[in-house]
This record gives C-alpha cells, sequence and structure tokens, in this order.
C-alpha cells in the first residue's frame, strides 16, 4: 500500500473536475461509483460495493485502542428518468431528487450511459399567453427531446449536462452537491493519519432519503461519524428593504459545521472538537445556522445502536440546480480542517 | 452536398445581440468572402455582400436578408457582485435560471443566470415563476473583481455550446436566426456553379430582434427589385402543435400573408413542386414578426417572399433545428435566384392569388 502522503489540494481539486464530469443520479451512482473504486484500491485495507451500491472502504491505522472513524460522502445527484417516449425524440420525464421545476426548462442535459445530449426546452414565448408566464412551468408540462433519432428508454436516468469549470475564485459545475464531498474524502483516505481507523463510506441514495447512509453506518458500526456535504448558502442580497437573515451560511467565510438541523442534532463534543481544531490550526469556519435541510448524519446518528456525528459542509450557492458556485478557498479549509480532525482525534473526546 | 453544420457551430458560437453584431458580422463576412464579389456594411451594421449576375448592362437585384442579430441581455445594476438585467429581444424569464452567459464587459466574463433565494425576493414575487428584474448573474468573481470588469449597459449573451443532437439536428443557442444566415450561406455556394442573370445581394441585416432596422435601412441603400426574407419559424414541440407550427425535418415553409407577394410565393411553390423540396404553407395573416414587414415598405415597396426554417424553442438557449431543412432552404433559394429571368420584375401580377 502506498505511504500516507500530505493532503494535496490540487489532487482533490482535480479529483472534483473528473467527479462533476461523471453522472450519478440517485439509484445509478455507478460512474462515480467507478472512480472511487479506481481512485482507491490501492490504498484500503478493505474495499467493498454493499448491496444498494455504496463502496464501503477501510483504511486501518496502527497501534492500540483506534477509533473507528466513519467519513461519510454521498456519491448520488438529483436528475431525471424518463418515464414514457413521445415519439420525434420527445420523453416524459419524472424528477429525482429535489429540484426546482423552475430550474428546468432551457437547459441542456445529458441522458443514459452515453450521456447523449438532450434539451429540455419550452414553448417559444411568442406562443405564451400573458397569463401563463406568470406561472412556474410543470415538470409535467415539459419533455427531454434528444433530436429527432432520439432512441432512449423508458427507465433511462439522466441529469444537467457536465460543466465544470473553475473561474477565478470559484468552483462552478453542476453536482457540486455531493462531488465535493467525494473529491475531499478520496484524498483523506489517501492521506488517513494513522492514529485512527478510517471507515469511508461513499454512499448512495442521499438525495432520495438518505438511504444508503443508514445501511453503510449500520455495517461500520463506528465510533463517531462526519458526514461530508456540501450546504446551501443562501446568501444572496435581499431584492427588499431589510437583512438577509435566512442565510445558512456565506461563501468564503470558511468550512460550515453544523449543530443542528431538521434530521440531527449534531453530537456537542464533535462540534466543540471541529472549533477547537480550526481555532487551533487557524482555520477559517462558520457555523450552519440551525434549521432545515439534513445531511447523511441524520441517518448515521441513528444507525446501528446510534453513533455520534457532526455535519462538516463546503457551502455552496443554486444547490440542484444546472450550475452551482462554491469557492476554492472553502474546499481547501474543509479539507485541512477535516485532516487536522482525523489527526487530533482520540477516545478522550467521546468521553467528555 | 454541402456540409453546413460546421459553419452553423461557429455561428451559434458567435455573440452578436441585437445592436451589438460585430462579432457574428465578421465571422459571417470572412465566410462569404471568396462566395461574392464585394462586401461592405451597413451604417447600422448589416452585413452586404454583392454577387454580380451574368447579364449585360444594368441587371435587377435581389436582396436575400437574414437577420444575424441575436437575443439577449443587457446588465441594469450591480449589487454585491451580483447583475441585474433586462431583456434584448423577447425573453421568457422562466428559461433563464441555470443559463450559461457571457457577459461583454471590460473583456468576456463567463457567468450564469440564478434563481435568488425565494426569500430573498419582495413577499408579492414569491410565488409562481421569477420575473425578469428579479433574476441575477452569477460571475463567480468577487465584488471587487466585477467592479474591475462589468458595467451597466454591458450586453450578455447566451453561452450554451452547440450540441449535435440524434437525427442530425443541432441544438444551441441563436439558431434564430444563424440557421437562416446559414441557408443563404448554402445559396451563395451553390450559386458558385449556377449561372444567375441578376445581381443578388446576400444581407445579414442587424437589429431584428429589437427594430426591424437593419433590414429597412439595408432595404433602401441597396434598392433592390425584390426581397427574400429567411427567417426561423415554429417547429411542432412540447406546447407548440397549432397551425403556426411545423414538422421539424420536413422541410422550409413559405410564407403567405399581407407582408409577403402572392406572386412570389404562387412562384416559390411551383419551384418547389419541381425541384423536388417539401414545403408547407406558413401564415401570417398581419405582421410577419420578420425583416419582411419591414423590406416591403422600403422605398416605394418592394415584392417580398419570406421562407422559414421550423425550429424547436425559439427564443431560448436550447433552439433546435434539423440540418437538412436549413440546406433545402438554401438550395431552393440558390434554384429560384439561377431560374430569375431578366424580365422577371415584368410578370408580377396581381390575378388570380390563392395559397393553393
Amino acid at each position: 500500500m502506498p505511504n500516507r502522503p500530505p493532503v494535496s489540494d490540487a489532487a482533490a481539486l482535480r479529483n472534483l473536475a473528473r467527479l462533476c464530469r461523471a453522472v450519478a443520479v440517485s439509484g445509478d451512482e455507478r460512474e462515480v461509483r467507478q472512480i472511487v473504486q479506481e481512485e482507491l484500491k490501492s490504498h484500503a485495507d478493505e474495499l467493498k460495493v454493499d448491496a444498494l451500491g455504496n463502496v464501503l472502504v477501510t483504511r486501518k491505522g496502527r497501534g492500540r485502542r483506534r477509533l473507528r472513524v466513519m467519513l461519510d460522502a454521498h456519491m448520488d445527484e438529483v436528475g431525471f428518468m424518463l418515464v414514457a417516449e413521445d415519439g420525434e425524440g420527445l420523453y416524459e420525464f419524472k424528477v429525482i431528487g429535489g429540484i426546482d421545476a423552475r430550474n428546468l426548462a432551457g437547459k441542456q442535459v445529458v441522458v443514459g450511459k452515453d450521456h447523449a445530449p438532450g434539451v429540455i426546452g419550452a414553448k417559444p414565448i411568442h406562443l405564451a399567453k400573458s397569463d401563463e408566464l406568470k406561472h412556474t412551468i410543470s415538470v409535467d408540462a415539459l419533455r427531454i427531446d434528444l433530436g429527432p433519432g432520439g432512441k432512449a428508454m423508458p427507465g433511462d436516468r439522466g441529469t444537467f449536462v457536465p460543466n465544470f469549470r473553475r473561474v477565478g475564485p470559484s468552483l462552478m459545475s453542476k453536482s457540486l452537491d455531493d462531488r465535493i464531498g467525494v473529491a475531499l474524502l478520496i484524498e483523506l483516505v489517501k492521506a488517513s493519519p494513522p492514529g485512527i481507523d478510517l471507515l469511508a463510506a461513499f454512499t448512495v441514495q442521499e438525495e432520495i432519503g438518505l438511504r444508503g447512509a443508514k445501511v453503510a453506518g449500520n455495517y461500520f458500526e463506528p465510533d463517531l461519524a462526519i458526514a461530508i456535504d456540501a450546504t446551501p448558502a443562501n446568501d444572496l442580497p435581499l431584492q427588499y428593504e431589510g437583512e438577509n437573515t435566512f442565510y445558512n451560511t456565506k461563501l468564503g467565510l470558511g468550512p460550515a459545521i453544523y449543530v443542528s438541523n431538521s434530521g440531527t442534532l449534531d453530537d456537542p463534543r464533535l462540534v466543540r472538537f471541529a472549533t477547537k481544531t480550526a481555532e487551533r490550526a487557524g482555520i477559517p469556519y462558520q457555523f450552519r445556522q440551525p434549521g432545515g435541510g439534513g445531511t447523511n448524519a441524520g441517518a448515521i446518528q441513528r444507525a446501528a445502536a446510534g453513533v455520534p456525528v457532526v455535519s462538516i459542509s463546503v457551502p455552496h450557492r443554486y444547490t440542484h440546480s444546472a450550475m452551482s458556485v462554491s469557492r476554492v478557498e472553502d474546499f481547501k479549509n474543509t479539507l485541512r480542517l477535516l485532516y487536522e480532525m482525523l489527526r487530533g482525534l482520540s477516545p478522550a473526546i467521546l468521553k467528555r | 452536398m454541402t456540409d453546413i453544420a460546421p459553419f452553423l457551430r461557429s455561428l451559434m458560437s458567435v455573440s452578436g445581440v441585437s445592436g451589438y453584431e460585430t462579432p457574428a458580422a465578421d465571422l459571417i463576412a470572412g465566410k462569404w468572402r471568396p462566395l461574392v464579389d464585394e462586401i461592405s456594411k451597413s451604417r447600422l451594421g448589416s452585413l452586404h455582400a454583392l454577387k454580380r449576375g451574368s447579364g449585360k448592362g444594368k441587371r435587377p437585384s435581389i436582396m436575400i436578408a437574414t437577420h444575424m442579430d441575436a437575443i439577449g441581455l443587457i446588465v441594469t445594476r450591480i449589487e454585491e457582485g451580483f447583475l441585474f438585467f433586462d431583456e434584448i429581444g423577447g425573453i421568457d424569464p422562466r428559461i433563464l435560471p441555470g443559463t450559461p452567459v457571457v457577459v461583454h464587459g471590460e473583456r468576456d466574463v463567463p457567468g450564469v443566470v440564478v434563481l435568488p433565494p425565494i426569500r430573498s425576493l419582495p413577499e408579492q414575487s414569491r410565488s409562481g415563476a421569477v420575473d425578469l428584474p428579479h433574476l441575477l448573474i452569477d460571475t463567480g468573481l468577487l465584488p471587487a473583481a466585477v467592479k474591475g470588469a462589468v458595467r451597466v449597459g454591458d450586453t450578455v449573451s447566451f453561452d450554451t455550446p452547440p450540441v449535435d443532437m440524434a437525427g442530425e439536428a443541432l441544438s444551441g443557442h441563436s439558431l434564430d436566426n444563424r440557421a437562416s444566415v446559414g441557408a443563404l450561406t448554402v445559396c451563395l455556394e451553390d450559386l458558385q456553379t449556377k449561372a444567375h442573370a441578376w445581381d443578388v445581394w446576400a444581407v445579414a441585416t442587424a437589429q431584428e430582434e429589437e427594430t426591424l432596422g437593419g433590414a429597412a435601412t439595408s432595404a433602401f441603400q441597396l434598392n433592390p427589385d425584390l426581397a427574400v426574407v429567411i427567417d426561423v419559424t415554429f417547429a411542432k414541440g412540447p406546447g407548440a402543435n397549432g397551425w403556426q407550427t411545423f414538422g421539424m425535418g420536413k422541410g422550409p415553409v413559405l410564407g403567405w400573408g399581407a407582408n409577403l407577394h402572392p406572386f412570389l410565393y404562387r412562384r416559390f411553390k411551383e419551384l418547389a413542386e419541381r425541384v423536388e423540396i417539401p414545403v408547407s404553407l406558413d401564415l401570417a395573416p398581419a405582421h410577419s414578426g420578420t425583416d419582411a414587414h419591414a423590406i416591403q415598405v422600403a422605398r416605394e415597396g418592394i415584392p417580398t417572399m419570406l421562407i422559414g426554417i421550423p425550429l424547436r424553442y425559439m427564443h431560448t438557449p436550447v433552439e433546435m433545428i434539423a440540418v437538412k431543412d436549413v440546406l433545402r432552404a438554401g438550395r431552393l433559394l440558390a434554384e429560384f435566384i439561377s431560374g430569375l429571368e431578366p424580365g422577371f420584375i415584368s410578370e408580377i401580377t396581381w390575378e388570380d392569388e390563392s395559397a393553393e
């Protein structure tokens, strides 16, 4: 097995670009699963693909009384399934995961194993009645159009066209949620500090109910777990008088440490350990504002006989749309914080 | 047969928002230069290319008008690095969130139109579609960098890359009306080996989407004896199935209505039958919504005809056409031009018109 190299921002960013080019809609995570296996097969003591398609990687440490630390990142992304064929290359579809229908019309998509190009068109504005323009176009009224020679089948999945790019301080792409987590976790497995057993769960079906993480938690039965995800920032300026008091996080302020959300009460010992680690290492961080939304931490916390959990996320804007925006610095600082946490973890933390 | 797809892909990759057509004009000029005898620009930025006819003495002329301008956006306000905008040309704001764009600032700045968090909107704007004034563009740059690169009044183009679709179709932005520029290019290529008595003015007009100003002024300046406009029309597709719509890939359409001369319609109809190009009847009861509306009333009036290319999802970043419709429209036009006798104008009458 290779030595344990220090964590590398550059390698993680390279993997992120590659992961964002992959298509892995909930229920068909094959493309990301393949990348994960390829990257980690020579770094794993054990690598297992379970009944749901989770990739479960064990990287053992050395020495006695090692904590069994589970890190989770979900491989799946939101997308569509074709459900009926209308002819002329047009397909009716259903949304998989939480996509706001307002993000669909006029978008380029890809469908099926070969990433066949498609578009979600819209009625020309010239033919629309002015009253129509006020209403959201419902998914039922939209079609995926592969062109008149389209040969997809009902059951095929698709999502927004891969479009990763790095612009100045930002990362822009579809599916930053949660390829960011997958890219970070791949890097952390490679660099895993020797004082712990690292149990890396690359999970499926997060977007449709945290289902992969639940069985991964049962399988690993870890001492504690950290869910790595991308959290919606909602930090845009208000378009009316007042102050934005509903933001979750702000881009550029560092990794977002959860304290609670709709599905989880993050373990206060781990929250405190995360903030202390950041402060000691001089890594900026922010609290993810308590409130709605959730991560795999919710499922893992209640897996097996219970697992202390904390979520640490990279902020991003425009979640579940054709293009999200994240900051390179936040990505790098999240990698540093997670690595420092893995280095500093000891059984004493859970005894407090 | 000409492979027009590569040039169409180039046309779909260049900007040219109405009033700011230079990048498109330069690309088209480069393609047309070897195919014509003279090329110049009008005062409003339309591209005029002359291919001289073989007739002796003073030759009659036909103007083929295809607008090269594209719909787009224009920056109205910059706040915390986010760009607010208005439309150039008619845009359904519901197709915008998630659309990649290029802001034509100090330099070209890529960005994306985004749906703002609903709670950032005024109470009355939170349900239903988010309207144009409340959408914004995120460039990924920090506010200070945006300040140096973008100003109010900068135009914005769609930036969806051209995509080859199954069944020899193309999809992307600005196929309205670059598809027709492609058809006119096919026509010019055909005319390299087909004799024609008339002078041919190949014109890529400016500002169709806002003012029809390019077509009106070019028709005045060039003073042609006849004009044919090529523009895209509605293809059948989701939400578009009425009498104004036509099968994509089922051939070009011939315009019939007040802006268009019925004699020319008949000639095109007969010609299409003779050369076995399938065509449909495109009804334009009053305003045709094309350059034909302006050209018909230029000077003392110009007999004008309209050829349409069916296009799905008009005025979205994912417009779609069948390449063979472009080829057929170009070929039909070349056949028409090469068949024009020097005395054709005197044959034009107002007898016995009907669309049949």
